[in-house]
């Protein structure tokens, strides 16, 4: 069933997606940044530091994506045994790492003049502090240690314990009163943002998920060498 | 390929789940008080006479025409639409603070009506539109 995950048919294909992205990309970023920045309008209160918002907002959900998959993909290791699942949520963790860092800076950047202050100890932004420390214990994990039954154990743990996490992110500004704003975007019921600045959040989003998928497919081609050279286990 | 090996894990896999999703359940029921970033009027006014005098965090709206400023001082009322407390604050004010707008307070309660800030912080909500739309949305009012 999940021969279609091995090594050896994934391989020929990253080279060349990695390719086609790199064509494509520079063209949808200057179009993604030019309704960013230019085109879409100033907010009615906060003026043009809305903008922030369109970093802000996909690198938070891309953020919460990552570790999402990343639990779905130990869990089905975890049973399954499949070594390619781990390797993938292994070249996941340092991008869920990488936007959960530029949403928590980019939010703080908004802050400042939105707000008035850099940071507040509320429960929206405690707990995306909290994803980032799990995605360095789990990144920590897999480099660290040795064994690998033992490593495969850990890190597993340390996902399940951390996906807890991922709810609360989520539903933190409906369940306790925060200082960060409830969510503007839903899927069922109505926005409360302009569809005049949907616009440019989907283009940025579509950007920065491009990116994700560059950085993911380099990585994971690198893991796929390493694998290889040293031979560890037998692949098909 | 359901084989007795990967049955167990399944079982496992899902007691493990289970107990940590009780277990954080129990502690969110505990904190649920500690994880308030910040109290309404309504909820100063349920809170223990002894712990008056303590330092809160008090969020709610501007109510409008209530801001009064002198040279060094400014006072205004926050509400939560249900009751009221009053804030009196020296420093400076964030951009966003205004009337009919949210924000939160901090600084140490003196009774259950009135606050000496030492913070103020402007929450934004989570409307965004252009300004245009806003002028448009007044007019219709």
């Amino acid at each position: 069933m999940f021969h279609y995950f091995s090594f050896t048919s994934v391989f020929k294909i990253i080279e060349k997606l990695i390719n086609f992205i790199n064509s494509i990309f520079f063209i949808i970023l200057t179009i993604g940044l030019t309704f960013a920045l230019v085109l879409s309008p100033p907010d009615y209160l906060q003026g043009e530091t809305v903008r922030i918002m369109y970093i802000h907002v996909p690198s938070a959900w891309i953020a919460l994506g990552c570790y999402s998959a990343i639990f779905f993909l130990t869990i089905l290791h975890y049973i399954f045994k499949i070594k390619n699942f781990f390797i993938i949520s292994k070249s996941i963790a340092p991008i869920g790492l990488l936007f959960t860092c530029l949403a928590i800076i980019t939010g703080s950047i908004w802050g400042k003049p939105t707000w008035g202050t850099w940071w507040a100890w509320d429960a929206r932004l405690t707990s995306m502090i909290i994803l980032m420390c799990f995605y360095i214990l789990y990144i920590i994990s897999i480099k660290f240690i040795k064994i690998d039954s033992l490593k495969d154990k850990i890190s597993t743990f340390l996902i399940l314990l951390g996906a807890i996490n991922i709810p609360i992110i989520k539903y933190s500004v409906d369940w306790w009163n925060t200082l960060h704003q409830p969510a503007s975007i839903n899927i069922t019921g109505t926005n409360t943002i302009h569809s005049s600045m949907i616009v440019p959040l989907a283009l940025m989003l579509l950007v920065l998920l491009i990116y994700c998928a560059l950085i993911f497919l380099m990585k994971y081609k690198t893991e796929i060498i390493k694998i290889k050279k040293k031979n560890l286990f037998n692949y098909d | 390929m359901l084989t007795k090996k990967v049955k167990n894990r399944i079982v496992f896999l899902s007691l493990i789940i289970l107990t940590l999703l009780i277990s954080s359940i129990f502690i969110f029921k505990v904190l649920q008080k500690n994880l308030l970033y910040f109290l309404t009027p309504t909820e100063i006014l349920n809170i223990q006479d002894t712990r008056i005098n303590e330092v809160y965090r008090i969020g709610g709206m501007v109510k409008k025409n209530s801001i009064t400023a002198n040279k060094d001082e400014i006072k205004f009322i926050v509400t939560d639409f249900n009751n009221e407390i009053l804030v009196t604050y020296k420093g400076s004010i964030p951009n966003l603070f205004a009337e009919g707008k949210g924000v939160v307070v901090e600084g140490k309660l003196k009774d259950k009506k009135f606050i000496i800030a030492k913070k103020i912080l402007a929450k934004h909500d989570e409307n965004y539109m252009p300004p245009e739309l806003e002028t448009i949305m007044k007019d219709a009012k």
